[in-house]
């Protein structure tokens, strides 16, 4: 989308310099409580609704899963896992997937195109769509394999987290419309302290693993998880401890101003030979004797 | 051979040559402008950053395809021989400009036999690591750990290649008489008998 809130931008990529962030809001948090949430896809086609956009409609293959996957028009999707967490103990959890909106995000570390992805001070991460080049690079840079680039237009899309509703004062499309208060949304602090008691509640009903889910690998997250096994995120699809790929890291870290500088000291090393020690000429009576 | 100049490179040869030498010159500007903030703006010289992105992968194809025409018609003269290792061992005499007694080189000396060899190996490594993150085409047909391997890769193979071409020219500019074999296809017999004796030898029927 289309940068709303240029006053308050804290990460810019592919910029070296500061960037406008005159203006500090308070950093916000959307809370998903897994216990509290019925499947009804609601949040989908609030989230298709406010961001007008239709995917195309997809086929059934026996789960309730849909569409398959998220996809440059479907921003957040409901995944359902059936799992055993203890022996014959079928459990039926259901995890609205979608942008964790990371304090260190590694698809604007990744991203080479100055602007295509910001950081608000409020915490969302945004893709400026129209500074995208298509490259895939945020794809390589994110733990929780999110972006999806368009076949239609090349373009990289996710979920905005709203940002141009929360830039006015209202809340995500998603957290409006859920019927049952399952996801909530407010200051980070609050939404911390909301989910920390929501958690211990869980745990008074006998979910001993019951916790939140803000890892700390990226520097925590403005979208958050209340979560009945936070002891095993892999059984509702989240990594145990995500963090930016140690080659992305590396790639677009340490690696960025050492190969530039180094280049530059090897061509400036040449000159200083040339300058210095000076060129290999061929002796000129060596030339001579060869013309007779 | 008569007269003042012997042939190093035949017409076909420079026009391969040339080519690739073109190729990397685009892609390498394309390429930077991905890697570095500082260079974003040489997308500007492509039309842009999404022209850029494009552009970028057609070109190293079009170089690696003309570098393999040059890797099959040299990669025999530049086998790493004993002399070449002694060579090696007086690489600061060589750089100091001092050439008297060098162990004897053919067509190419070591400096320009292990160049040859840092390149075909970084183009292979380029090729095949930008094969993988190459969008919209393939990317999204490899798993997501070897897209991540591939850009690091790629970015590694490319300093060493941009490295090891600054080095390559460097030395055409420092060794006078060295450039018209590339330009006009010809040295001079002097130079041809300094820098290149076994091969001066050789073409002189000597």
């Amino acid at each position: 989308m289309a940068s709303l809130q240029s006053l308050d931008i804290t990460a810019r990529s592919s910029t070296t310099s500061p960037t406008p962030s005159v203006r500090q809001t308070t950093e916000v948090a959307k809370l998903i409580d897994e216990s509290k949430c019925i499947g009804c896809k609601a949040c989908q086609v609030a989230c298709m609704n406010w961001n007008d956009l239709r995917d195309a409609v997809g086929e059934n293959v026996g789960v309730y899963d849909n569409p398959h996957d998220l996809s440059p028009s479907s921003w957040t999707l409901m995944r359902f896992f059936e799992v055993e967490p203890e022996q014959n103990r079928l459990e039926w959890l259901i995890r609205k997937d979608g942008c964790m909106h990371c304090s260190d995000p590694g698809c604007l570390k990744a991203c080479p195109s100055p602007g295509a992805i910001v950081q608000y001070s409020n915490g969302i991460v945004d893709f400026i769509s129209e500074n995208c080049i298509g490259c895939g690079y945020c794809v390589t840079g994110c733990p929780f394999n999110i972006p999806r680039i368009s076949k239609k237009d090349n373009k990289a899309y996710k979920c905005t987290l709203c940002s141009d509703r929360v830039g006015v004062g209202l809340e995500p499309a998603c957290v409006k419309t859920c019927p049952t208060g399952a996801i909530s949304f407010g200051s980070k602090v609050d939404m911390k302290q909301y989910a920390e008691k929501r958690a211990g509640e869980l745990r008074e009903r006998g979910y001993k693993g019951a916790g939140v889910y803000d890892p700390a690998g990226v520097g925590g997250t403005h979208v958050m998880y209340v979560m009945k096994h936070a002891d095993r995120p892999a059984l509702v699809g989240l990594p145990e401890d995500p963090q930016v790929s140690p080659a992305v890291s590396l790639w677009k870290g340490l690696a960025k101003p050492l190969a530039a500088l180094s280049l530059g000291l090897i061509a400036l090393g040449g000159f200083l030979h040339y300058v210095t020690v000076g060129p290999k000429e061929v002796e000129d009576d060596e030339e001579k004797e060869d013309v007779k | 051979m008569n007269g003042r100049y012997v042939q190093r490179y035949t017409p076909q040869e420079r026009r391969t040559h040339w080519i690739v030498a073109i190729c990397f010159i685009l892609a390498a500007l394309s390429g930077l402008a991905f890697f570095h903030p500082a260079f974003y703006f040489l997308s500007s010289l492509f039309g842009g950053g999404p022209w850029a992105r494009i552009l970028h992968p057609f070109i190293g194809v079009v170089m690696f395809a003309f570098f393999l025409v040059t890797m099959v018609r040299f990669w025999k003269l530049n086998r790493i021989t004993d002399a070449d290792r002694q060579w090696m061992k007086r690489i600061r005499d060589v750089i100091a400009n001092r050439d008297e007694g060098l162990p004897e080189a053919g067509k190419y000396n070591a400096g320009q036999k292990y160049l040859f060899w840092v390149i075909v190996v970084s183009l292979w490594l380029l090729i095949l690591s930008g094969i993988v993150v190459w969008r919209p085409y393939f990317a999204d047909g490899f798993p997501i750990w070897l897209n991540r391997a591939a850009v690091l890769v790629h970015s590694i193979a490319a300093w060493v290649l941009v490295a090891g071409i600054i080095v390559h020219v460097y030395a055409a500019i420092w060794v006078k008489g060295t450039m018209r074999a590339m330009t006009r296809g010809t040295v001079t017999r002097a130079w041809a008998k300094h820098h290149h004796p076994a091969w001066y030898r050789e073409v002189a029927g000597k």
